[in-house]
């Protein structure tokens, strides 16, 4: 298993061989998060157009006129284009960024590193998930130039808006390229899922038990399985709703609708089981996004704490517990669409029970920082981001899984609110975090410390500023994705804080500035990395030569003595013994 | 935790290094997880169908578009084809090249035969009337949910079926290993599973 490839020498591939269509999953991970920097710019910038509707509703621009032909024609934003803004926004964001920059991008590039694999157990499936990603991105993305605009019916797509094509605009070509768009997409991540699952159960380096694997490997195990298990569902859905959009059958569509006063000819079907099929996808893509997250901030706190990582099986346990629970704990997303009172206590229930294991990783956590000499590096400073955001919001979480509570909330700005903390936040705060950590290993320099330090603190601040006012615009009732609160009288007075988040917005879109620049300019211009282990850390990645080939390793793979989380250890000479360091009694000089 | 049980690992299957955990290699292994999401994608489809149907007043008797007895006949055909593959498994790891060949050819033609006699049964119906979005029979959804389930798994044995073909002509070049010939046998056989489901959940119920 161990040697079944050869160490490649740099030299004797092509171009394309290297950077293109590359076998090699170090390149492929790098390749997938280019791609999700492009997209998460993409997406960023629909953001802050939604943020400029609500923080300055029908303000009129000619540049605007002149950028936007339709979707702005008068200069002023139409209802049809915001609409298709925060649907765009969410799609990008949840698929094409938070689930392919931690997952496939961090994934690719780790998983073979850190269990001691020369790479993944199907190189080829690896480059066709990348190159079956790539299509369904661009295919999304020109959904935007196509007639009637880009699909307008939530990043939920929830018909009859998503199944009748002459509904919106955007129910037209746009909800089309949608659905295809996904359908790669699911397309590429069971692809990227297989190899993982199979990887990390067959290709351990010797000694590398289960449950000596770092957590974020354990982290990525769990999401290759549950993004295995749960996007079937998506596709089926997303097969049914194109027989009900192209052919005129009516899984979705129950009888009696009318589009203007014509009479839909469709009966027997039901919006409710799309929702039924999309949110059984819908609870475990959360954990999709941010399992990762959390395996990184475990790693990352462990490292720079100096210390053994809190209650390593209980946090194994607890993210195969968050798991399982994410798969019966859907109905969540539709306690007001229409259910048996009985069957949503039932999900209230389980809901309630993902508090248990969260709150066991948080506990960890916080004992591992408990009484620490803190290294505060930027990946520190943001896996430390993560525990407070998750808190945060996975507090909010017990307030809508509540079925009593969510009937207010429901559809709310608690709701936006929620989210963005808890899956956006920890998503994006751990992509965050590992670039910072791993770039060194990635690239073989260090990204700028200062410029990384500013960024966090931009981030940080801002992400606070715009997202916890939204839980007061909730309970106030201002309701998610309304084009312009000021239609009703109680909400108006709540603009001076819909403005305030706006510019918080407007902040926290340019600092990502900062880290893009630092990205690319560090890649070429950043400080040379001297040891091939800066952060003293235990995992078997960073037993790698600085600049590694195909193959990862040029001699024999490390044999693996220990658990990734010796720090302070009684025998160590420093205060860590890196995975790879053979027991003291074992060694003969 | 940290340095204990060296001795133990070496007994250990999920020890690492060159021990495979469940003893099958990493093809084998993956055909079985896809194996596993594929049959939730039909599950996701046929609990569609089981919603739409349980949310409509009434429902055709399937007895009277269908010919039982030829759906019957469809059933064994696969069934059958299965059980050729297996034996052509089991040839196949006793090195008997001869009698993998045949068996996997047999299987092929189970193949054939049944999609031979799904194309009668579509066009029979859609003879009778049957479409995607009506039928003479009411219910519009019960025949959209026979050409989209029935359709879907058509697709899946016509894939199975050139999937067989492929080994079997490598077979002849003398490419195919053992390994090969069980991986297009687990997909084939739950091809075949699928439709029992299909055939239970459509049909008969």
């Amino acid at each position: 298993m161990s040697d079944g490839h050869d160490d490649h020498g740099h030299g004797k591939q092509s171009f394309i061989s290297k950077y293109v269509f590359s076998f090699d999953h170090k390149m492929i991970g790098k390749q997938y998060l280019s791609l999700v920097m492009f997209m998460a710019v993409i997406g960023g910038a629909l953001a802050m157009l939604v943020r400029l509707q609500l923080g300055y509703p029908g303000m009129h621009s000619e540049f605007w006129a002149k950028l936007f032909p339709t979707g702005m024609a008068s200069g002023v934003m139409t209802p049809e284009f915001y609409v298709m803004l925060f649907t765009m926004h969410g799609t990008i964001m949840v698929f094409f960024v938070l689930s392919l920059g931690p997952v496939s991008g961090f994934g690719n590039y780790l998983i073979p590193l850190q269990i001691g694999a020369r790479d993944m157990a199907f190189p080829f499936l690896n480059m066709m998930s990348f190159w079956t990603a790539l299509p369904g991105a661009i295919i999304i993305l020109i959904s935007f130039l196509v007639e009637g605009g880009a699909a307008a019916s939530g990043w939920t797509a929830y018909p009859p808006l998503s199944a009748i094509r002459s509904a919106i605009p955007g129910s037209a070509l746009g909800q089309t390229l949608w659905l295809v768009g996904m359908i790669f997409f699911v397309a590429s991540f069971t692809m990227g899922g297989l190899n993982f699952v199979v990887t990390i159960i067959n290709m351990r380096a010797k000694g590398l038990t289960m449950m000596r694997l770092p957590l974020t490997t354990w982290a990525q195990f769990i999401v290759g399985i549950l993004g295995l298990l749960s996007f079937p569902a998506l596709a089926a859905g997303a097969i049914l709703l194109t027989f009900d959009r192209s052919m005129g059958t009516s899984f979705f569509l129950p009888h009696g609708m009318f589009i203007g006063d014509t009479l839909l000819p469709n009966s027997g079907g039901s919006p409710l089981l799309w929702q039924h099929l999309f949110w059984f996808l819908g609870h475990p893509e959360v954990y999709i996004i941010m399992l990762p997250a959390l395996g990184f901030t475990s790693d990352i706190l462990s490292t720079f704490t100096r210390r053994p990582i809190f209650g390593y099986r209980s946090m194994v346990y607890a993210m195969c517990a968050i798991g399982f629970l994410s798969f019966i704990v859907w109905g969540h997303h539709m306690f007001i669409s229409g259910m048996s009172p009985f069957l949503g206590t039932m999900f209230t229930m389980t809901t309630l029970c993902i508090a248990v294991p969260s709150a066991v990783k948080t506990f960890n956590w916080l004992a591992t920082l408990w009484k620490a000499k803190i290294r505060f590096t930027t990946p520190m400073l943001f896996a430390l981001g993560i525990v407070s955001l998750f808190v945060t919001g996975g507090l909010t979480g017990i307030f809508l899984g509540t079925n009593a509570v969510d009937i207010q909330l429901h559809d709310t700005y608690f709701v936006v609110a929620h989210f963005h903390f808890i899956m956006a936040g920890a998503g994006l705060f751990g992509m965050f975090a590992a670039i910072y950590y791993w770039y060194p290993k990635m690239f073989g320099r260090h990204m700028n410390e200062s410029l990384a330090k500013i960024h966090f603190w931009f981030t940080f601040t801002t992400y606070y500023g715009v997202f916890f006012p939204m839980h007061y615009l909730g309970i106030a009732g201002m309701m998610r994705r309304i084009y312009d609160p000021n239609t009703y009288d109680y909400l108006k007075p709540l603009q001076p804080v819909n403005t305030f988040i706006t510019i918080c917005a407007f902040i926290l879109g340019a600092s990502q500035i900062i880290i893009l620049v630092n990205y690319f300019w560090s890649m070429f211009m950043g400080k040379k990395v001297e040891s091939e282990n800066p952060w003293e850390a235990n995992t078997l990645e960073w037993s790698l030569p600085i600049e590694p080939g195909h193959g990862n390793w040029p001699g024999e793979i490390p044999e693996v003595h220990r658990w990734p989380y010796d720090y302070q250890h009684p025998d160590a000479e420093g205060d860590f013994i890196p995975q790879w360091v053979p027991p003291k009694k074992a060694v003969t000089k | 935790m940290s340095e204990t049980g060296a001795a133990q690992l070496a007994d250990s299957p999920w020890g690492g290094g060159e021990k495979l955990p469940f003893d099958i290699g990493w093809q084998k292994l993956m055909m079985w997880i896809f194996v596993i999401t594929d049959a939730l994608l039909f599950a996701g489809l046929l609990v569609g169908y089981g919603f739409v149907r349980a949310a409509s007043p009434a429902w055709p008797d399937q007895n009277i578009p269908f010919d039982m007895n030829f759906i019957t006949f469809m059933t064994f055909t696969l069934i059958a084809s299965s059980f050729a593959m297996a034996c052509a498994v089991a040839a196949a790891h006793q090195g008997n090249k001869k009698h993998a060949s045949m068996f996997l050819w047999l299987t092929i033609v189970g193949g054939f035969i049944f999609l031979g006699s799904q194309v009668y049964e579509w066009s029979h119906f859609i003879h009778e009337g049957a479409r995607l979005t009506s039928n003479p029979w009411g219910v519009a959804n019960f025949s959209a949910s026979f050409f989209v389930i029935t359709g879907f798994h058509g697709m899946h044995v016509t894939t199975g079926v050139i999937i067989l073909l492929c080994v079997a002509i490598r077979l002849k070049m003398g490419k195919a290993t053992a390994m090969g010939i069980e991986n297009a046998g687990l997909y084939w056989h739950f091809v075949d599973l699928v439709w029992v489901f299909v055939f239970a959940l459509f049909y008969l119920v």
